[in-house]
């Protein structure tokens, strides 16, 4: 009623083109970045460093700390590792960690193991340190994780024996699949899952 | 005698509860009632009474007749109880379905760790955002409520709700999608009030559970409609659906949605969880095609292992829905897929959600095939399997294996008998 009022005898195109400037300013970046609600606190940079586990495969959030094989290898069987998913990785109940394949075998044909499909071997050791050991997870030390991290890219021929891993190296292991995996596409807002897809 | 006393002393104690007020009112009322009414029938009353239980008057519970239950579900190969003895996915009873919600005790479940479920204090629950934003904030659950919020309906369907010639029912071919009404806030209106910056093109969203699960999402989806949902079919969420917060990723795989979601990290690239190693394919095709969800539909009414009493006429009742927006159109057909007969909706299509299709069908008693398709408003269509193979040019077979999401039309074959059977078998 007020609305209709204030528009009255007033240029049509006016009346359409506020509500359009209101919404593009709502939608606007620069207008949205004041807090309007003022609720909830800031966190401490103490909570978010114990809590910030996300590791990229860049791998700079990675924390200080050396593994090898060899201490990898003990780890296995004293953090009982070796109870699910067998002796070096092979023949427990848990998920296989070595692959029975041949050296000849292309990584997509062999079977689906992290420490060796992985396009990054950030991600086995991230997954060591969020998920493992069943029932103690997120106790292992970063150097614990960097050991079994080493220890199982040893047994799929990952890495050398005697390679120590650490922060700056670890991001930098070729890993078998090399490049051969599909990108992540550019998603975009209501469009077909894949261009050219006919369904 | 004994009886006139016992009900005097009955209608004392309601007096006196009526007099301390309502909710003790309530508890004597019912009381009385488990002390006066007979559970043999009557001749007034032809059916025996329900007891006035204390879980009857706190949560109702269904009729002992209603026996529609949740299934584990060997998806993917992977035993169901696991060899740990873990359960790690749960189908929803679809043949029972009416409407469109699916009850939150039915709803389907899948988790990292089987039947491993944490039992998170609500009041020791926090969510926290930061990364790429100029502030970063953390909120209890109770601040969180706070917020301006949003009901939407929404399903949530796994990777793996695939049909294939083995199964029988479809709780075993499509049971791995459930449709909710989900209460929460919109993450983009938590984004704004933490200062989201132009740098931000992911975030990672990851949960309190044991392993921390976690999954990459584009920003843009996140600025666009995914939501941080404490409430599901008027309750809050349930604990095998995430309780006390998840996020909603309409539209996206179910496992996108992270449960007990305790951090959103605001990232400028593409972060490899365990989540997304699960999602390798060798190509972009394959893995553009596992991400939304695409348009699909199916016969819940009649379907595998249900029995029609003979001729005459049926309802055909399904759901549809798509990853992609809402449901445009439905079509069923009767005759193998020959003829396709536009069905109507029974409630008004929404954005990622289920719609309930029907279509009126007189059935002569000859023997016959059902199928359902659909579209979606952004201009997908369900495809049969033999058009997906031959987009991937290679040879259709009996068990081909549909890349990425299956969303491929489910036939029903009807015989003469009224017995309907999984029409790929």
């Amino acid at each position: 009623m007020g609305l209709r009022k204030m528009f009255e005898g007033r240029n049509p195109l006016k009346v359409v083109t506020i509500p359009l400037l209101l919404a593009s300013l709502v939608g606007s970046p620069a207008i949205a970045q004041s807090p309007t609600y003022g609720v909830g606190r800031t966190p401490t940079a103490e909570e978010l460093g114990r809590m910030d586990i996300a590791i990229s495969p860049t791998g700079e959030e990675l924390p200080p700390g050396t593994g090898t094989a060899k201490e990898g290898a003990q780890l296995y069987l004293q953090k009982g590792c070796i109870a699910c998913h067998g002796a070096e990785g092979l023949g427990g109940l848990a998920p296989a960690l070595q692959s029975k394949q041949g050296a000849d075998v292309n990584v997509w044909k062999k079977e689906r193991i992290l420490p060796l499909r992985s396009p990054y071997a950030t991600v086995v050791w991230d997954f060591i340190r969020r998920g493992m050991p069943l029932g103690l997870e997120g106790t292992l030390t970063p150097d614990e994780v960097y050991s079994l991290t080493a220890y199982l890219l040893v047994l799929n021929h990952v890495i050398p024996e005697d390679q120590v891993l650490d922060k700056e190296n670890l991001p930098t292991v070729k890993m078998p699949i090399g490049d051969e995996f599909g990108k992540p596409h550019e998603f975009k807002l209501n469009a077909p899952r894949l261009k050219g897809y006919p369904y | 005698m004994d009886s006139k006393r016992s009900s005097r002393r009955e209608l004392l104690k309601l007096g006196a509860a009526l007099a301390g007020g309502a909710t003790v009112a309530l508890r004597g009322t019912a009381q009385a009632q488990e002390h006066t009414h007979p559970t043999t029938p009557s001749p007034e009353n032809g059916s025996p009474m329900i007891h006035g239980s204390k879980e009857q008057i706190e949560y109702g519970q269904r009729s002992k007749y209603v026996t529609s239950v949740r299934m584990a579900h060997p998806m993917g190969g992977r035993a169901s109880p696991d060899v740990f003895g873990k359960v790690f996915h749960v189908a929803t009873p679809l043949q029972d379905s009416v409407g469109v919600i699916t009850p939150s005790s039915l709803h389907y479940v899948a988790t990292t760790r089987g039947s491993y479920l944490p039992d998170i204090d609500p009041k020791q629950h926090t969510l926290t955002l930061h990364g790429l934003v100029d502030r970063p904030l953390t909120l209890t659950v109770d601040e969180l409520k706070r917020f301006p919020s949003v009901t939407r309906l929404h399903f949530i369907e796994c990777a793996g709700n695939r049909h294939d010639g083995t199964q029988k029912t479809v709780q075993e071919t499509h049971g791995m999608t459930s449709c909710s009404e989900w209460t929460g806030v919109l993450l983009s209106t938590l984004l704004r009030e933490c200062g989201l910056k132009g740098t931000a093109k992911w975030f990672v969203a990851e949960g309190a559970e044991e392993v921390k699960g976690a999954s990459s999402i584009p920003i843009a989806k996140g600025m666009d409609d995914c939501l941080i949902a404490y409430g599901q079919n008027g309750e809050p969420l349930r604990p095998q659906q995430g309780f006390p917060v998840r996020i909603m990723v309409p539209g996206f795989e179910g496992i996108y949605h992270t449960k007990f979601l305790r951090r959103i990290k605001l990232v400028d690239r593409y972060y490899m969880n365990y989540n997304e190693f699960g999602h390798l394919r060798p190509e972009g095709k394959e893995l553009a095609l596992g991400e939304q969800i695409g348009p699909k539909s199916v016969i819940t009414y009649p379907s595998g292992t249900q029995q029609l009493p003979g001729a005459g006429f049926y309802e055909i009742s399904g759901l549809a829905w798509s990853g992609g927006g809402a449901v445009k159109t439905v079509e069923v057909s009767t005759d193998g897929g020959k003829k396709w007969n536009r069905a109507q909706f029974k409630n008004v299509p929404q954005r990622m959600a289920h719609v309930r299709f029907a279509y009126e069908w007189r059935w002569d008693g000859s023997e016959t095939e059902i199928l359902s398709r659909c579209t979606d408003d952004i201009g997908q269509r369900q495809p049969m399997r033999e058009e997906i193979a031959n987009w991937w040019k290679v040879p259709f077979e009996r068990n081909y294996r549909v890349p990425g999401l299956d969303n491929s039309v489910m036939p029903w074959k009807i015989a003469r008998d009224g017995s309907v059977t999984n029409g790929l078998a």
